[in-house]
């Protein structure tokens, strides 16, 4: 069996101390695969974004590790961890975050103006990421100007022009109509088989959830059921991968 | 990120919200303007007085004059014949007269080479060739000093000179002079009144003209017409009248330093001054001025400097997501505080660099205006000149006061945590 790219081992994180203390998660242990796509699931509370915020490295756990391709992240440097974050994760949020009065490309670039790459190399590679979401022609267009959809789309092509091996999603159709959700989320889950990306995806959309590879439930800051089809998920994937 | 890309952005990033900029940027400007205008003042009176100073050359001379001391702290100083200032026998004094005696003992103070009193010459009138009489001062002794000359040559103080007089340009028109080159080598008759009431008349020969300046205000004579005018005015003199002068000039040996023969003569009741002494007191009196106004403009630079925090906390807090979003993309805290504090020293840059250019071109204008009107019986004063030098130092420290200002919201910047901001609504 290889090693998974994520691991979570009986991860705590407290909020608060004394009577204010709340305890977001409670001991969880996951495993990510490489090339999979996981679901995280849960209401809102239920400690799924804080996962997902341990897991991407965002956070420091309260207790227990998180091994990133088997080593545990809290012996990394601040410096590593950016870095990790910058070329090995990619973001998608609910929200575009998008810069106001700025070029879409240079929206796009931004992960790879952050990691130092030079200017003409940058823009061959942003263009190259928003032509995978057929946003050639609006590379120049002011980020603000363009529909949801195009602005999600345009998020996904930041999160890729880094060429990371997993994304993070947050309710990435969560700000999105039906129809718009689901072009975005067949790009997204296009470009993660295409290009064998592990996709980390927190939301609380069945049908969104339903299109994942596999998915975990959190509630009440542990994860509940979907251990039967989690062994059966990760088999496979473990013979994608091999 | 590298640094390049730190500074492209943060200038855009500045660009972003023109009003505020613009208006943080005004605040820097005024500040900025005020002390560019001040400060070339300062440089401009400095330079005019370090020419002057120059024009006049040796600077190996010393003014002296007697100190009088009429008075201690507790009440009237007591009468000492020797020490008096009345101890001159010349009538009724106003201050303090150098006697022969004097002056012999000056001269028996080390470091000084030669020593000539100050001879005050009475003119009469002064007359070129019929063309009318006119009342010209002329200063005895005038050729120690070298002067800013526009025509012909400096005073000849050798034995064998002649009677040589030395005229300012705005002189010679009414003498019917005509041009400064013109008026070299023309004869004038010089007369003087003798302690009789006789008039006496000399002859002299106008061998150099001199631009006007602070110190070459005047006509001048060399030493031989000093002691022929000194001999007409003195026919006659009751001999009860000791000859005595308001002040000596004199000459220290090369090597002597002015300051310990300054300190060896009021230690015999004697004041001396350099040029640079005399000029000193004017000077100080324009940088306290300069001081002054280079306060006020220090403040308002303080000002613009809190205006400056405040732009960018208000910056800081509209972009928080942006931050988050920055950081949780790997952008270490470092850099987030390098990027704000390069957006603050650009605001300052853009406010000092602004104010200096308007500052240089309105002053520069101003300045020439002056020059050709007010300022106009100074020649050569440029009352305002920017110092290249000066006007960067002044850019520099603005950009070092805008770095400060904007230490407090980069540091906020460079601590936001991600997840909060990213959050944040």
């Amino acid at each position: 069996m290889t090693t998974p790219v994520l691991e979570a081992r009986d991860l705590a994180r407290t909020y608060g101390r004394g009577a204010t203390r709340f305890d977001a998660l409670k001991g969880v242990s996951l495993q990510v695969h490489r090339g999979e796509s996981l679901a995280i699931v849960g209401k809102s509370g239920s400690g799924k974004s804080t996962l997902m915020h341990l897991l991407a490295l965002l956070d420091q756990p309260s207790a227990g590790q998180v091994l990133l391709d088997g080593t545990d992240a809290a012996t990394l440097s601040g410096r590593q961890v950016n870095r990790t974050r910058n070329s090995t994760f990619g973001f998608v949020f609910q929200q575009f975050f998008l810069t106001p009065k700025t070029s879409v490309l240079d929206n796009v670039v931004l992960p790879l103006k952050i990691a130092g790459v030079a200017g003409a190399e940058r823009k061959r590679r942003g263009m190259a990421a928003l032509d995978a979401l057929g946003l050639a022609d609006k590379a120049k267009n002011d980020a603000n100007d363009l529909s949801g959809g195009q602005k999600q789309r345009v998020v996904i092509a930041r999160a890729l022009v880094g060429e990371p091996s997993v994304i993070f999603a947050d309710e990435p159709t969560g700000n999105l109509d039906t129809n718009t959700g689901e072009v975005v989320e067949d790009m997204l889950f296009g470009l993660q088989r295409e290009r064998g990306i592990t996709l980390v995806v927190v939301t609380h959309d069945e049908d969104l959830a339903e299109r994942c590879d596999r998915r975990v439930n959190v509630r009440d800051g542990r994860i509940v059921g979907a251990q039967d089809d989690q062994t059966d998920a990760a088999a496979t994937h473990g013979r994608h991968s091999a | 990120m590298n640094f390049l890309d730190l500074l492209k952005t943060a200038v855009a990033n500045t660009f972003r919200s023109k009003l505020r900029t613009t208006l943080t940027v005004i605040a820097i400007f005024i500040g900025a303007f005020t002390i560019t205008l001040t400060s070339a003042i300062g440089t401009g009176v400095s330079n005019y007085i370090d020419t002057q100073v120059a024009s006049i050359g040796d600077t190996g001379s010393l003014t002296i004059t007697k100190a009088v001391e009429t008075s201690t702290d507790s009440g009237p100083a007591k009468y000492d014949p020797d020490e008096s200032s009345q101890s001159v026998n010349r009538g009724p004094a106003s201050f303090a007269y150098l006697s022969q005696s004097d002056v012999d003992r000056i001269k028996g103070v080390s470091g000084i080479r030669s020593v000539r009193p100050a001879v005050a010459l009475s003119t009469k009138w002064v007359e070129y060739d019929g063309a009318g009489k006119y009342v010209v001062d002329i200063a005895a002794n005038a050729g120690e000093l070298d002067a800013d000359l526009a025509a012909g040559k400096q005073l000849d103080d050798g034995s064998s000179a002649g009677n040589q007089v030395l005229l300012p340009t705005n002189y010679l028109k009414n003498l019917g002079l005509g041009s400064a080159k013109a008026a070299v080598g023309k004869q004038l008759t010089i007369a003087v009144d003798d302690y009789q009431g006789t008039e006496h008349t000399v002859t002299a020969t106008v061998v150099g003209v001199q631009n006007e300046s602070l110190f070459g205000g005047g006509a001048g004579a060399n030493a031989a017409l000093t002691d022929a005018m000194q001999a007409a005015q003195e026919t006659g003199k009751p001999s009860s009248i000791a000859t005595s002068y308001a002040s000596a000039t004199a000459t220290l040996d090369s090597g002597a330093s002015a300051s310990t023969v300054k300190s060896a003569l009021s230690k015999d009741g004697y004041t001396g001054q350099t040029i640079q002494d005399q000029l000193g007191q004017f000077q100080t009196v324009i940088n306290g001025i300069v001081g002054v106004l280079n306060a006020f403009a220090v403040i308002a630079l303080v000002a613009a400097g809190f205006g400056i925090i405040n732009t960018l906390l208000m910056s800081v807090q509209e972009r928080t997501r942006e931050i988050g979003l920055m950081k949780a993309m790997g952008m270490g805290g470092g850099r987030v505080y390098t990027l704000f504090s390069l957006e603050a020293v650009f605001i300052g840059f853009l406010g000092s660099a602004i104010g200096a250019g308007v500052a240089i071109l309105l002053g520069t204008g101003i300045s020439n205006l002056l020059a050709g009107t007010v300022l106009k019986d100074l020649p050569g004063l440029q009352i305002m000149q920017f110092a290249p030098t000066s006007v960067i130092t002044i850019i520099l420290v603005v950009m070092f006061i805008a770095f400060l200002a904007g230490t407090l919201p980069a540091r906020r910047a460079a601590r936001q945590n991600p997840i909060e901001a990213l959050r944040y609504e």
